[in-house]
């Protein structure tokens, strides 16, 4: 009755639109197609308002004399000298200096405070878990208003500065410093840092090689302090201490010379610490929960005492947990240090996408540069905080 | 799909018209003016307690308002700092910036925007506490100085004290709150704005009476209104607002006599109210827009004496801007 053969064993010709490959390599390609017209759309209409509005455009901005002054600058800058391309390096250096210092003060605070809310003392986890829930649960603009005001009010006039041995003085101006100036021979002292640095380094090597195979341990801290600070002070001693310090001095209105601490880099660093420090505690805390409690009763059982087992087995273990939420706190650091203009430290924002804007008038080019730069700060924090996460993992069984 | 709609959405708001050249029109159809003002500078913008909004600049405004749209008070303040009030502009957020705002080559030129005129002709000026017993700017040599950011302060500041050998020290805030709550808090030695707004934020210290204003003017700040560019009728309107509550002041035409006023022979006078010739039909208005603008809001010397003269508590004087009649500079083109 049958008569048909059977079906040939090869798959069904399918029509090249049915092909999933051929599909799915469509959908991608007009996908892509659709985004790249949408921004192409979008650029060219810009530049075609901008055009008809009689909006400047263009970056030729960025070699005019910047002609404003900046209170806070890393590198040489003059308001007459200075370009607008001088004055968005000066901002973005204060920004970095801000942020680079507030993730490390963030980091210590943060690790502390996360350790003492696991605390058994009763009265330190309280403070830590009160610490935590105000901190966090008030907005950051209101914190650095009231530091920055706090910081004001609390520190006398100038005419009144607290003076410490004549030489340094602290008023609600700011904290004036010594300022070191080096004389020849003092590139030895630099060149015996940088010895000092890379013998610590490979001392510990050395000392982790043998403590692997023999079992020793060598006092590793005190020899890489003796090295990368001792080793220096030896050679600046040899050379004839070549370096003498130039104090500030009162002026008619203001203290002159020294280093210069402004009150609104303080208030900024402060802020910006103590508000990151309450939530890494909390990646700190949530990281070392994440160990099993196995853990610690199992180093306890082989007679470690309390301080090498968070040392050594919770918190190697804890980091695992703790990087990748604290890679996003580093980030979140550096993009609320813009928060500045607020209280009128001069960063990125303050001095480009604020004065230089304003003086430009090209805002869509200050904007887009200032969002590249974010941007590059922010991926080149997380690839550097990548790099180290997959160096811990590694650590892993 | 949701994320096609979003793309969709996207590409639709940033391939659409820019803002159109028919401001009348749409401040008509919408039936409300969007003014961008100070909200912080007393005598110019300052809403009180109730939400009223007061002040020279506001004036301008509301006198807009009453020519267009028949009703002083159909106005929205948007209060804007100095630092993103062209972009307000610009991006068709309000429909006119009245907000102390100088008028300057770049300004006009390469912000896409245009200058209607002067509304009040101010400089720049310093304030310093009495105790310093300094008695001219030039002594201000190494002082630290408090200044808001998105002005032509920062830049006249700087070229004054290079231009007199002078070192600075400048400590720039967002907003002129902050900046003269540093200065009352002694961060800085003094603290520079438009003069007239020195006046004004000496009032909000703790105490006025410890400071004064040095003589010196250091710039030239012509305030007046600015419009977008590239809507020629709406720069007209706006231009003549203010010129015709400058020409009504000069003929004697006042919020309280201009019912009156509109029986007069005085051929001016009649041109200006619309009793005679049809010069507000010509700018797209009524007539009678004038007396609209004098009857609601005032000529510009009630509103002068009312919102920063000898009848508010800035208690300015006129100087140069009292009407060129009376040796000041304040001159506006006639109406006929």
């Amino acid at each position: 009755m049958w008569t048909d053969k059977p079906a040939p064993a090869r798959p069904a010709r399918v029509a090249f639109y049915n092909d999933p490959r051929v599909r799915s390599f469509a959908y991608q390609f007009v996908l892509c197609a659709a985004v790249a017209l949408v921004v192409y759309g979008a650029v060219s209409n810009a530049i075609d308002h901008l055009h008809r509005a009689h909006i400047a455009s263009g970056f030729g901005f960025w070699d005019q004399t910047a002609g404003f002054d900046i209170s806070q600058t890393l590198i040489s800058y003059s308001s007459q000298a200075s370009t607008y391309g001088r004055a968005f390096w000066v901002g973005l250096l204060n920004t970095l200096l801000v942020a680079s210092l507030g993730i490390v003060f963030a980091t210590v605070l943060g690790f502390v405070i996360g350790i003492s809310r696991l605390s058994k003392n009763w009265l330190l986890s309280k403070v830590a878990g009160g610490y935590v829930e105000t901190i966090r649960n008030l907005p950051l603009l209101l914190q650095l208003l009231f530091w920055y005001n706090a910081v004001l009010k609390a520190l006398p006039d100038i005419r009144d500065s607290i003076v410490f041995d004549g030489s340094i003085f602290l008023n609600n101006r700011g904290l004036y410093l010594p300022k070191p100036i080096t004389g020849a021979g003092f590139g030895w002292v630099e060149v015996a840092f940088l010895v000092g640095i890379v013998g610590a380094v490979a001392f510990g090597f050395w000392a982790r090689k043998r403590q692997e195979s023999t079992g020793r341990q060598a006092p590793v801290f005190l020899v890489s302090l003796a090295l990368v600070i001792g080793l220096p002070l030896a050679v600046l001693a040899l050379a004839g201490v070549p370096i003498h310090f130039e104090p500030p001095q009162a002026g008619r209105f203001n203290i002159r010379g020294g280093i210069e601490v402004l009150p609104e880099f303080a208030a900024l660093l402060f802020g910006l610490s103590i508000y990151t420090a309450a939530f890494i505690a909390e990646v700190v805390r949530a990281g070392i929960l994440a160990v099993s409690p196995g853990q610690v009763e199992a180093a306890y059982s082989l007679g470690l005492r309390p301080r090498p087992t968070l040392r050594l087995i919770v918190v190697p273990q804890a980091m695992r947990v703790i990087i990748p939420p604290l890679t996003n706190q580093y980030l979140n650091l550096t993009k609320n240090s813009s928060l500045a203009v607020a209280i009128g430290y001069p960063d990125l924002v303050q001095v480009f996408t604020g004065t230089v804007l304003n003086q430009t008038g090209q805002a869509v080019e200050v904007v887009a540069i200032t969002m590249l730069v974010y941007l590059t700060i922010s991926l080149l924090t997380s690839l550097a905080m990548n790099f180290y996460n997959r160096r811990m993992a590694l650590v892993e069984r | 799909m949701k994320k096609v709609a979003a793309l969709l959405a996207l590409a639709a708001i940033m391939i659409a018209p820019s803002v159109s050249a028919q401001t009348l029109k749409s401040v008509k159809a919408r039936g409300v003016l969007n003014c961008g003002a100070n909200g912080t500078l007393a005598g110019f913008g300052l809403p009180d307690a109730q939400g009223n909004w007061t002040g020279l600049d506001v004036d301008i405004c509301r006198a807009v308002a009453a020519a267009v749209l028949n009703d002083a008070k159909k106005v929205k303040f948007v209060p804007l700092t100095a630092k993103d009030r062209f972009t307000a502009l610009q991006s068709g957020e309000v429909d006119l910036l009245v907000r102390n705002t100088t008028w300057t080559s770049s300004r006009d030129t390469s912000l896409g925007l245009n200058f209607t005129g002067v509304n009040y002709y101010d400089g720049q000026g310093f304030m310093v506490r009495k105790a310093l017993k300094v008695n001219s700017a030039l002594e201000l040599n190494g002082a630290s100085v408090c200044v808001q950011q998105g002005t032509t302060t920062e830049l006249n500041l700087a070229d004054y004290f290079r231009a007199h050998n002078m070192q600075l020290k400048t400590v720039t805030f967002a907003t002129a709150n902050e900046a003269v709550k540093a200065y009352d808090a002694g961060r800085c030695d003094s603290y520079t704005t438009d003069a007239s707004g020195l006046y004004a934020e000496r009032l909000r210290l703790a105490n006025p009476n410890d400071h004064i204003i040095l003589p010196e003017i250091i710039s030239k700040e012509p305030l007046g209104p600015v419009v977008r560019h590239g809507d020629d009728q709406w720069f007209d309107i706006v231009k003549w607002t203010l010129f015709a509550m400058l020409d009504a002041e000069e003929l004697g035409v006042n919020s309280k006599n201009v019912d009156s006023m509109l029986n007069s022979t005085n051929p001016e006078i009649k041109r200006l109210l619309g009793t005679e010739g049809n010069y507000g039909e010509q700018l797209g208005l009524t007539k009678d827009w004038v007396v609209r603008i004098v009857k609601q809001v005032g000529n510009y010397g009630e509103s002068f004496d009312r919102n920063v003269g000898a009848g508010s508590p800035l208690k300015i004087d006129r100087g140069l801007n009292r009407l060129w009649t009376k040796g000041g500079i304040q001159y506006a083109p006639p109406i006929r």
